[in-house]
């Protein structure tokens, strides 16, 4: 039967192109544009670290003097001191600190000019934690750490451009006019969003920068102390020197434990409060306990990363589909209406109302699976459109195999829903009177 | 000519659902529609929004730092050598210009006695050729002299006055007069002596746009500098100016993201505005598009269907022009009856999208312009089947079709 419902519907679609092509457009049109705002978004809200999130928490606490007024939220990013304390607690089942800084690479060939480069300032638990994949051999260890060793981490762009790709373990590069030697290079490692160093999202106009690739370069944070690098802080409070972050009244340090029990959590927020208790009692802190520990996702999402225009967007196009299901609607009206003599006949000749329904469901999906086709079409061309922008997640929005299919089943499924009513109607026209009119 | 509005309405009840579909079908437009046009004219606006300076005549070089490599003395030294380029009339090295980077952003309070810092501005730090380079002008007060020179290499650096953007200034005392008034950082006070023009922040957004002030002193160092120069001039100064910079010190790092004109630098800066811009636009036209079709395709259907209809009363004795306006009213009710919806859920979308986002209350303005347009735009895609209708010939009342 459905063989012969889609004949039917070819030839009815092939009568009336106009009116076939309208529907088609519109269907298109607006399958298109949400598409390609819905993979973005996707990509974009996803989770960076699916199966692991949950165990990642982001303690937080407020160090800073001398306000009278307690902050509502507590920083986003610690001092080297809390840090510090609290990393070396080992508390959790792994736990890592994260700075992010501008540092200059000079390279051995008198050739090249020297580079900025974006740097990240960690510890050794940073690459099992967060599942860094290695391509050449592996993160530092943690007596590198308390030897303050001259070692690093680079990435695969970075590996490209300094060596042409091949195995640089071993190698030093000169950072900041140092030597660092290199133990290992990342394999392609692209989360979205760059989790582990987020600060001061939720007060941002503009977030798109937090889905910026890793830093091109890692190493010790003890180690890039003793360097002097030029760390980026969040906020500073009482004389800054710049050049002693360790001791400086500024936020700057995020801390990520993984704490995998729900016992494990309990007690780490505990252990958290104990700390700013004590600190308290030393007088380093003044003023009313403001801690918090979210996790990843939670983090992510009060922070909120998705860029403001990437959903306002999603909105829009969402409202622009509607428009075009409900012109679809009114089309596919117009259409099976129109054919009320035919239907008669088909009706008078021993058509149930089922049938005709049947028939002009078919009719409406096959012109969804046109239409998802053309979206699909047109969502391939908006995200390369999108990826023309000048955004840092712009090499994010490519067509994902998830959305594809959600595409064309939206498509389908929008148009059999247009003709749901349109359907009705039409299975309600009866058999003779339209025999006697025409 | 009277128009009849009743049989319209009578006719509308035979076809309920088809008047309710593109009813709603105008209400879902005319909804997006009042919101996209206000968000477009949000970024429009800012787009267009004075920077203060003479940006035509502006271009801008970059050095990127790691806090320690860039010695005073190198820096004095590249400036020393980009005034020397042909075609540049003077050279200023300050933290920051508009659309480069945002380098001195700091709270800071109005009353001593505040506890918090109730005021966040952006402080241009440079040196003393900065107000003629970038072609400020004074408002009131004076410009900062030799004797309150800026000091020191500190963050912000020390100087007993301050000059401030006027109508910033303003609303932070309001009421008062801010000359003279004082304005107190972490550990310095400084007092305003002069008011500048209206002098934009590197990175302006909707909430903040001219929240400036400026210190200048002879001392000061900085990693950008600006050249001034006649605009046709501008493409090669800057290609001297990095030729330059890169030959006498082969260490420095140029930031390219920031090394331009200062005109390619706000092209720049406002890309992502501009692309959302065009976003926007690109969905309203589809939308008014898709709508029109829609309009045209139903009404096309009511005339098809009512040829008898129409031929039975030109027989007996409307005219053309009565069919065509009868089509034009009948679109003019549904569109508005629309219109009227659309208008409440246009109110709604933006409350929902102000509770969520950064979006500001919309005019009430918006809603009137975006129904004017929904209807003027149900008027011109009715037009081609209405005028199909009007010529249906009376005689066609006669035959069984």
């Amino acid at each position: 039967m459905f063989g012969y419902y889609l004949e039917l519907a070819l030839r009815s679609l092939k009568r009336n192109r106009v009116l076939t092509v309208l529907m088609v457009v519109a269907i298109s049109v607006g399958i298109g544009a949400s598409m390609t705002t819905m993979t973005v978004m996707y990509l974009l809200s996803g989770d960076p670290l699916p199966g692991r999130s949950s165990h990642l928490y982001y303690p937080q606490l407020d160090a800073e003097t001398g306000k009278s007024m307690v902050r509502s939220h507590p920083a986003d990013l610690l001092d080297y001191i809390s840090a510090r304390d609290l990393w070396s607690g080992h508390k959790a089942t792994r736990q890592t600190m994260v700075a992010g800084a501008i540092v200059k690479l000079q390279p051995e060939q008198s050739s090249k000019r020297p580079m900025m480069i974006e740097a990240l300032a960690t510890t050794s638990d940073f690459f099992p934690m967060f599942d860094v994949p290695f391509k050449y051999g592996a993160g530092w260890r943690p007596e590198d750490e308390e030897a303050r060793a001259r070692v690093a981490v680079i990435d695969a762009d970075l590996n490209r451009h300094l060596f042409g790709g091949a195995n640089s373990v071993g190698q030093t590069i000169r950072i900041d006019g140092n030597d660092l030697r290199i133990v290992g290079v990342l394999d392609k490692w692209r989360p979205s969003p760059r989790f582990y160093s987020i600060a001061g999202g939720h007060a941002a106009a503009d977030t798109s920068d937090f889905y910026k690739p890793p830093q091109g370069v890692m190493m010790p944070l003890p180690t890039a102390l003793d360097a002097q690098s030029q760390f980026d802080w969040f906020n500073c409070w009482g004389d800054v020197d710049l050049k002693h972050m360790d001791a400086a009244k500024c936020e700057w340090v995020g801390l990520w434990v993984q704490l995998d029990s729900p016992a494990q959590r309990t007690a780490y927020r505990e252990y958290l409060a104990h700390y700013d208790a004590e600190q308290r009692a030393l007088g380093r802190f003044d003023h009313a306990p403001n801690i918090r520990m979210m996790s990843l996702m939670e983090w992510l999402d009060f922070s909120r990363v998705v860029p403001q225009d990437v959903q306002l967007q999603t909105w829009l196009a969402f409202g622009f589909l509607a428009i075009c299901i409900c012109n679809t609607v009114g089309l596919l009206l117009v259409k099976f209406l129109g054919r009320s003599g035919e239907i008669g006949i088909r009706r008078a000749m021993g058509a149930s109302r089922r049938d005709i329904f049947m028939q002009c469901l078919v009719e409406a999906g096959t012109v969804g699976a046109v239409g998802g086709l053309g979206g699909l079409l047109l969502s391939w061309v908006g995200l390369w459109l999108v990826r023309q922008q000048k955004v840092a997640y712009a090499d994010l929005a490519t067509l994902d195999p998830g959305m594809l299919v959600l595409t064309l089943m939206l498509a389908i499924g929008a148009s059999m829903a247009a003709g749901l009513l349109p359907a009705i109607r039409a299975s309600r026209v009866p058999p003779a009177l339209q025999i006697k009119v025409t | 000519m009277a128009i009849h509005v009743k049989p319209i309405l009578a006719a509308l009840r035979r076809h309920r659902i088809a008047t309710m579909l593109i009813g709603l079908q105008v209400a879902l437009a005319c909804a997006v529609l009042c919101n996209a046009l206000f968000m477009l004219s949000n970024r429009l606006d800012l787009m267009r929004k004075a920077s203060g300076v003479d940006e035509t005549h502006l271009v801008v070089l970059t050095l990127k730092s790691n806090g320690k490599d860039l010695l005073p003395d190198t820096l004095l030294r590249i400036k020393q050598a980009l005034r020397g380029i042909a075609g540049v009339e003077s050279v200023s090295m300050t933290n920051a210009v508009p659309f480069t980077a945002q380098t001195g952003e700091m709270g800071f309070r109005s009353d001593m006695d505040d506890p918090r810092y109730n005021h966040e501005g952006h402080f241009y730090v440079a040196d003393n050729d900065f107000v003629a380079t970038m072609g400020l002008h004074l408002v009131a007060g004076r410009w900062l002299g030799d004797a309150e020179e800026a000091r020191s290499d500190t963050f912000l650096p020390s100087g007993p006055s301050i000059l401030m953007t006027g109508s910033y200034a303003q609303s932070v005392w309001p009421g008062k007069a801010p000359l003279g008034q004082v304005l107190y950082t972490d550990g310095a006070q400084r007092q305003v002596v002069g008011l500048i023009g209206d002098l934009i922040r590197p990175n302006p957004e909707p909430t903040a746009l001219y929240n400036t002030a400026l210190i200048t002193g002879e001392q000061v160092v900085g990693t950008v500098f600006v050249m001034r120069t006649e605009p046709f001039n501008r493409d090669k100064v800057l290609r001297a100016a990095i030729d330059t910079t890169e030959r006498l010190a082969p260490e420095v790092v140029i930031d390219e993201t920031y090394t331009d004109t200062l005109s390619a630098l706000r092209d720049a800066y406002f890309a992502s505005t501009r692309a959302m811009a065009g976003i926007l636009c690109g969905i309203i036209v589809a939308m008014m598009l898709v709508t029109a079709l829609g309009i045209v395709g139903l009404a096309s259907f009511w005339v098809q269907q009512r040829r008898r209809q129409i031929g039975i009363r030109r027989a007996i004795g409307a005219r053309r022009s009565d069919i065509l306006s009868y089509f034009q009213t009948e679109n003019f009710l549904i569109v508005g009856g629309g219109i009227a919806v659309g208008m409440v859920m246009a109110f709604v979308l933006n409350l929902v999208l102000m509770r969520f986002y950064e979006v500001p209350r919309m005019p009430l303005a918006y809603l009137p312009v975006g129904a004017v347009a929904l209807w003027l735009l149900g008027q011109v895609a009715v037009f081609g089947p209405a005028l199909r209708a009007s010529r249906v010939p009376p005689v066609v009342a006669t035959r069984s079709v």
